[in-house]
């Protein structure tokens, strides 16, 4: 078959479809080239040009493997593999000649849609998926039919992956999953923004103006207070003056918790951040999946998170944290750095002075940000080498890092062990999926201070000084012409539903579409009734299933094949013949109405007036053209009263 | 060896005698197969999958999943695009060996589906592709080169489909009791033989030059005298003028007249005389080893001269 020009587009509409989501992390001098040689094909098949020469070919796809070599510094890996594939697939359409090989091209489209799933996986992302298959299918059609036209191509696409939807869900949730990896896992899986392990001033408040999801929480039974929703990342013990970090801990001792109560249990669905760490509230006390906690009750996966991971964790509300710290962790969280901030240092002295015991001396730090009129904003001016002096005594405006930064100096200064704990505080319920999400914009920062009674004491200063920000989150802690993301501000109610419905079909897609492993496969299947799962039972039933749909489509599709049109003169006549047939007078195959009607009438001359005038009115509806609704009835009367 | 081995396969497996009447194309008549294509598909199909379990791309099992029902389910495509197919062989014209021979069949598709690519070719390569619309019977016209005369089988021939997406073959065979009567090859023109006159002296006459019998078309070797160049000036193509000392005489194409010349080349001598009495109004008779047809002129006495001569010697 020969490749028509309306094939060579359709193919390049293929590739196109396939290679666009790729545009967004692609370099763009590589989608650039790709529109350019896909227009150049275009033009080409337009105006019926020959193909290039295959030296100019072979030109550009050496130029464009050197330039990706130059532009990754590497040939290999999942990135320049995708590229390369796709420039390929764009070169290979423009020495396309032969049908057969543009079968090459379709199986290499089909291939590069599943590269895209490296990087997004959504709801919109599979609709494209479907919209892309579409295409892929009509084209694949054309490419068999040669001449049809587009509409019932497109037919014959639509069929078919109708056809096969309801047959792959049925095998999407029976075929029996392998956990993965059977390889070396990616390494970079999303390229994301989120809390590192390391704070300066700026670092929490450029999170602020993000509203991805960093994870959502479905609480089991008890929800806790807005308050109390303190999701616990990072624990920062060392400060260089400038940057907070998280340091060596001293010890490997597990961290303790006494006198508990007002247990929490919920399931936590983290985004992929690339980090070990996994969050829980404070105080962590389980949590389902693999991961140690570290001796500042910090829980850290074993790698880091590279996939949407879904976890159970309970925690305590009220307890005595590491009562029994021991005093190379209390020395650590007493240092400070030499020279730094000498103003902050003496008006801690004071304080310790004046006050009779730590707790005393706590709220006196917590009064003078409540008092000294600090203002809490998300662009704070630049601070220089004494950054705590200058933010405590000359600017005084801050965000939460920048509060809970000299908190903690302030207190080790006095002589109280002190760190910062990095997390995120409150989240958003959403109504209709009965969980909260937490965004980064909710990234945090706050104190927890060392007591010889308590242990560690979550101290939120930011609390002092913006208690909105606690209980009501951020966007009612700052003024109304602060830079925030579109969610954060509350944009009318119903855009907020919108968003929050969506969010909540996203969820449940994440949680039972991509997240359904072989953990959720269990768990399904045992809810729908199957016992003793195994992945024999499994594989059994997915074929049964499958043979059962298809049984069904074949009956469908057959019966169309069996169903001809009713032909009402057609049927009143063959009604006659048999009529004559059974009286021994069979009509000849060859033999017209008036050939058969002239030796019936000859053979009996009783019949021949019937036979005659139902003859004549099936000739006349046949093929004189009378309309069926003026002749019908009448022929249909005229059979009904021929009798032998 | 081995192909002789595969044909003895094919033909113990696929047993089909020679059928008459219509053939309706049930489930039992149709095989389908993968093609290499399809093979390919499922190859990439596993590539797929193996990426799917690595990096645990659910939306990548979902596409696998969808391309692979797609392609499954595209077999049934395939084999309802051939069933119910109702198919009779019709007439065939006799042709000269060296032409092609003329099948014909028809398709008659009563369904309300429009069946699309259907292909008909036999073992030799000799193939026609086409769409048959919904509730319409069709004919198709399929060509095999008669290379000799006599009564020309078309074979056992396949019917096949790999629509719609090329990864099934669908296939069925067909074996129709229809041949083609091949009338030997005309021999170069030759000057028609005297009449055999009444008293039959045998003597073959010298060219008749007499009376101005008709034109028809040059053959390289005529004399340049007898072209027609008024039929060329009225734009009517390189003819020869034809003339025959006999017309209104009977003409007795005789083989035992002829020199002693190859059998084959007596019948494509025969039948090239056949033919050019005809055009020359002639009534001419022929005379065989086996028996003699009596002189006329029309086209049924045409038909049945040649028709001894396709089939002398043979069976009828």
């Amino acid at each position: 078959m020969k490749l028509n020009a309306a094939l060579t587009f359709g193919l390049i509409a293929c590739i196109l479809l396939v290679s666009a989501p790729h545009a967004e992390h692609l370099p763009l001098w590589i989608s650039t080239v790709c529109v350019a040689l896909l227009a150049w094909r275009a033009y080409l098949t337009w105006g019926g040009y020959p193909l290039p020469a295959r030296w100019l070919l072979l030109s550009v796809t050496v130029a464009c493997v050197l330039a990706i070599a130059v532009t990754f510094r590497t040939l290999f890996g999942r990135e320049v593999g995708v590229a390369l594939l796709i420039l390929l697939s764009t070169l290979k359409l423009l020495e396309l000649k032969a049908v057969r090989d543009a079968t090459v091209l379709i199986y290499l489209s089909c291939f590069i849609i599943i590269t895209n799933f490296f990087y997004s996986q959504s709801i919109p992302t599979a609709m494209f998926m479907l919209l892309t298959l579409l295409v892929i299918m009509a084209t694949w059609v054309h490419m068999q039919t040669g001449t049809l036209a587009l509409r019932p191509r497109l037919r014959i696409a639509i069929v078919l992956l109708l056809q096969a939807i309801p047959l792959s869900l049925i095998i999407f949730v029976l075929f029996p999953r392998v956990q993965g990896p059977l390889w070396g896992m990616p390494q970079d899986a999303y390229a994301t923004s989120g809390l590192s392990d390391t704070m300066a001033p700026g670092s929490v408040s450029k999170l602020s103006l993000s509203d991805a999801v960093a994870f959502r929480v479905a609480f089991n039974d008890t929800v806790p207070l807005r308050e109390q929703m303190y999701w616990r990342g990072p624990v920062l013990w060392d400060y260089d003056g400038m940057t907070w970090t998280r340091g060596n801990n001293a010890t490997l001792r597990q961290p303790t918790l006494s006198d508990t109560s007002l247990p929490v249990d919920y399931t936590v669905t983290l985004e992929p951040h690339n980090k070990r760490w996994l969050f829980a509230m404070d105080m962590p006390a389980k949590i389902s999946i693999s991961a140690e906690m570290a001796p500042d009750f910090q829980l850290l996966s074993r790698r880091p998170v590279t996939a949407r991971t879904r976890y159970d964790a309970s925690s305590l509300l009220s307890y005595r944290a590491s009562l029994e710290e021991p005093p190379q962790q209390l020395q650590r969280a007493l240092t400070l750095p030499q020279g730094y901030n000498p103003q902050a240092r003496r008006l801690a002295a004071e304080w310790r002075v004046q006050s009779d015991s730590p707790e005393a001396l706590i709220r006196t730090a917590l009064a003078y940000f409540n008092q000294q009129e600090f203002e809490y904003t998300l662009e704070p001016p630049p601070l220089g080498i004494n950054g705590v002096d200058e933010f405590l005594f000359e600017t005084k405006k801050g965000f939460c890092e920048h509060y809970a930064g000299s908190f903690v100096v302030l207190m080790r200064a006095a002589g109280i062990p002190a760190r910062v704990v990095t997390g995120y505080q409150g989240g958003e319920f959403n109504e209709l999926g009965g969980y909260f999400i937490i965004r980064q914009a909710d990234a945090h920062a706050w104190a927890e201070v060392w007591l010889r009674e308590r242990g560690w004491v979550r101290v939120d200063p930011t609390a002092a000084i913006s208690p909105e920000r606690i209980q009501n989150g951020l966007s009612s802690a700052l003024p109304d012409n602060a830079a925030l993301p579109f969610m954060a501000r509350n944009p009318s109610e119903w855009l907020r539903s919108m968003r929050l419905n969506w969010d909540a079909l996203s969820n449940q897609w994440n949680q039972w579409v991509l997240g359904y492993n072989t953990e959720r496969q269990f768990a399904f299947l045992t809810r729908m009734g199957m016992e003793e799962i195994t992945w024999q039972k499994m594989a059994l039933n997915m074929l049964a299933g499958i043979a059962l749909l298809v049984g069904v489509f074949t009956l469908v599709m057959l019966r169309r094949l069996a169903a001809r049109r009713t032909d009402a003169v057609q049927a009143a006549w063959l009604k006659v013949c048999r009529k004559l047939e059974k009286a021994g007078l069979p009509r000849a195959p060859h033999e017209g109405p008036m050939d058969y009607a002239a030796r019936i009438a000859a053979a009996h001359p009783d019949l021949a007036e019937d036979i005659y005038d139902i003859a004549a009115r099936y000739a006349s509806l046949r093929y004189g053209g009378e309309a069926e609704q003026d002749g019908l009835p009448a022929f249909k009367d005229a059979v009904r009263a021929f009798k032998l | 060896m081995i192909g002789s081995f595969r044909q003895k396969f094919r033909n113990w497996a696929f047993r089909r005698t020679v059928e008459t009447g219509t053939v309706v194309l049930n489930q039992r008549r149709i095989y389908i197969l993968p093609t290499r294509q399809g093979f390919a598909f499922a190859f990439v199909l596993v590539l797929m999958l193996l990426g799917d379990i690595n990096y645990n791309l659910s939306l990548g099992y979902v596409l696998t999943f969808l391309l692979a029902t797609t392609g499954g389910i595209s077999m049934l495509h395939a084999f309802r695009n051939m069933a119910q197919l109702e198919i009779h062989a019709g007439q065939i014209e006799p042709v000269f060996a060296g032409e092609q021979a003329r099948f014909v069949f028809h398709f008659n598709n009563p369904s309300s589906l429009e069946r699309h690519q259907i292909h008909l070719h036999d073992d030799d390569g000799h193939h026609v592709v086409f769409d048959l619309p919904a509730q319409t019977s069709t004919p198709v016209q399929f060509d095999i080169p008669a290379p000799q005369r006599g009564w020309l089988d078309s074979g056992r021939l396949t019917l096949h489909t790999e629509f719609p997406l090329g990864l099934f073959h669908a296939w069925s065979y067909i074996h129709f009791d229809v041949r083609c009567l091949v009338y030997p090859r005309p021999a170069a023109p030759q000057p028609l033989p005297a009449a055999a006159m009444q008293d039959g002296n045998g003597k073959l006459p010298t060219r008749g030059d007499e009376d101005f019998a008709g034109l028809r078309n040059y053959v390289a070797g005529d004399a340049m005298p007898r072209i027609a160049w008024k039929a060329l000036a009225r734009e009517q193509g390189l003819q020869v003028k034809q003339f025959s000392a006999f017309q209104g005489q009977e003409l007795w194409l005789d083989w035992s007249q002829l020199p002693d010349i190859a059998q084959e080349r007596k019948l494509e001598l025969l039948t090239r005389w056949v033919l050019d009495a005809d055009v020359q109004g002639l009534m001419y008779g022929l005379r065989l080893p086996g028996g003699d047809v009596l002189p006329q002129h029309n086209a049924a006495h045409r038909a049945e001269c040649l028709r001894r001569l396709a089939l002398f010697g043979g069976e009828e």
